[in-house]
């Protein structure tokens, strides 16, 4: 075994294929991190559209849920590769089809958590809330929502750690996340098992040093031991 | 203050509340009693609109509940309203459990709204306790925020729904004092409660209620006496029994 490739092409599997700064477009950080917050913001919307009281609200949503969960993001990420240039003429960069298909695919998942999040507020706040005049609006935003986000971050946290596992699948459109980048030295230097040990190593530490954040962020969001 | 007029409330097929007729006086205290699921918290819960209503009306304070253009947040302001579960914000400490609705409901600058608040505990009897969160308080101390928490918006009802149901016994007279003061202050009162020592000192009047009708209702001294109806007689045997 020799790990020399590694220190050789730090700053690519870094800079380029981790965090995004290169000639390639890439970067399994710059892909996930925009991804997860942008679809947790959609998300948030279809959550919320899947409580309403309107059918004409909440059945679009729970159609678009069931939809985007019931397919594999390769075939989402292909489509917009695909049928973008096709309907509008123009062929959109690597960079913004893999967003666009991230955030609109994941939304679908974080719909979902902040839907169970909000129904896990029990009703008797919203009860209180509301005998004490707030409007819906309102108790929303100071009752049940800080309430909904503390008991979502778990399953927030295990969505983005699979998010940013996820984002090696836009390599099929060429996008050089850390996966791919690894691909790309290998392929070079013949060095599988160094360089596939390697990313895995720095895949493992995100996650696991993330979810052992969780719970000193829940306590943040909640000063109350409960 | 408040009326009931020919009131009729189904859920679904269940037909909970069945022609109630009832009147309730500014400064009164009514005791409303009754077996399990016989419609007592639906009840209440139709006077701030929690609950609505299919036929009758019913007015509070002069207004028409069934009125379309009804201002329900004023509604709201005016009746307090304290739950069998306390429902305190378990993310708030008890100022903010207590400030919330008077700042974004009424518009009260915050330092007035804490001000209010700092009486407020005081006058519960726990004004150390404002920067405390709800799961560091016993179920006493938190029953009694919540019912500072209602008290805030400077309601002229007071609705009280089984207050202290959930209370270890050590911990009811200290709610059901706190309640007993305020209706020595004239505050017009609704008290869902099996606690009768209560409905003996404090009710003006005593509404038994079976299966979503008013059975009988009377007077404290009477109705303990000599209940008229034999539904209300063996309720309260069982329940004076323990
Ligand atoms: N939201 C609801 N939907 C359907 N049935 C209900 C609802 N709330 C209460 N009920 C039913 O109405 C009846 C009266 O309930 P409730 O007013 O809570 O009685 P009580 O407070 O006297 O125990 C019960 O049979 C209960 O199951
Ligand atoms: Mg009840």
């Amino acid at each position: 075994m020799d790990f020399q490739v590694i220190f050789n092409n730090f700053r690519f599997l870094i800079l380029q294929g981790f965090f995004g700064f290169g000639t390639f477009a890439g970067g399994t950080l710059r892909l996930a991190l925009p991804a997860i917050v942008l679809g947790f913001i959609l998300g948030t919307f279809i959550g919320l559209a899947r409580l309403a009281r309107s059918r004409w609200i909440h059945w679009p949503a729970r159609i678009y849920v069931e939809f985007f969960r019931g397919v594999p993001l390769v075939m989402v990420i292909f489509w917009f590769w695909f049928i973008i240039p096709a309907l509008t003429g123009k062929s959109l960069p690597e960079y913004a089809v893999a967003l666009t298909a991230f955030v609109i695919f994941e939304a679908a998942y974080l719909a979902e958590i902040v839907r169970a999040g909000i129904q896990s507020v029990p009703r008797g706040q919203i009860e209180a809330a509301t005998a004490t005049g707030l409007s819906r609006a309102q108790l929303m935003r100071h009752v049940v929502l800080p309430q909904a986000l503390r008991n979502m971050i778990p399953a927030l946290v295990t969505q983005f750690i699979v998010l940013l596992k996820d984002t090696s699948l836009a390599s099929i459109i060429g996008y050089v996340d850390l996966t791919k980048a690894a691909q790309i030295v290998n392929n070079r230097e013949i060095r599988p098992f160094e360089l596939y040990l390697f990313i895995a190593l720095i895949y493992w530490l995100c996650s696991y040093s993330m979810s052992r954040y969780t719970r000193r962020w829940e306590n943040r969001l909640s000063p109350s031991p409960s | 203050m408040i009326e009931f007029r020919k009131v009729n409330k189904w859920f679904g097929s269940l037909h909970v509340l069945e022609d109630i007729d009832l009147t309730i006086e500014a400064g009164k205290v009514v005791v409303v009693c009754g077996p399990s699921g016989s419609g007592k918290s639906t009840l209440i819960r139709c006077i701030n609109r929690l609950e609505t209503i299919q036929s009758g009306d019913i007015i509070v304070d002069g207004s028409s509940l069934s009125d379309a253009k009804l201002d329900t947040v004023k509604l709201r302001t005016e009746v307090g309203m304290v739950f069998q579960s306390f429902n305190l914000y378990p993310h708030m400490t008890v100022l903010r459990n207590i400030t919330l609705a008077p700042v974004k409901v009424k518009h009260v600058s915050p330092a007035e709204a804490e001000k209010i608040a700092a009486v407020l505990l005081e006058r519960v009897g726990i004004p150390d306790k404002s920067q405390a969160y709800p799961a560091n308080l016993s179920g006493g101390q938190q029953q009694r925020v919540a019912i500072a928490r209602a008290l805030a918006m400077k309601p002229k009802i007071m609705l009280f729904d089984e207050p202290t149901s959930a209370l270890d016994p050590e911990m009811i007279n200290e709610v059901l004092e706190v309640m007993t003061d305020l209706a020595r202050d004239g505050m017009t009162m609704v008290v869902v409660t099996h606690e009768m020592g209560f409905a003996r000192r404090v009710a003006h009047r005593i509404v038994f209620m079976d299966q979503g009708r008013i059975v009988e209702a009377n007077e404290p001294e009477k109705f303990f006496a000599a209940p008229e109806s034999a539904r209300a007689q063996q309720f309260l045997s069982k329940i004076l029994s323990h």
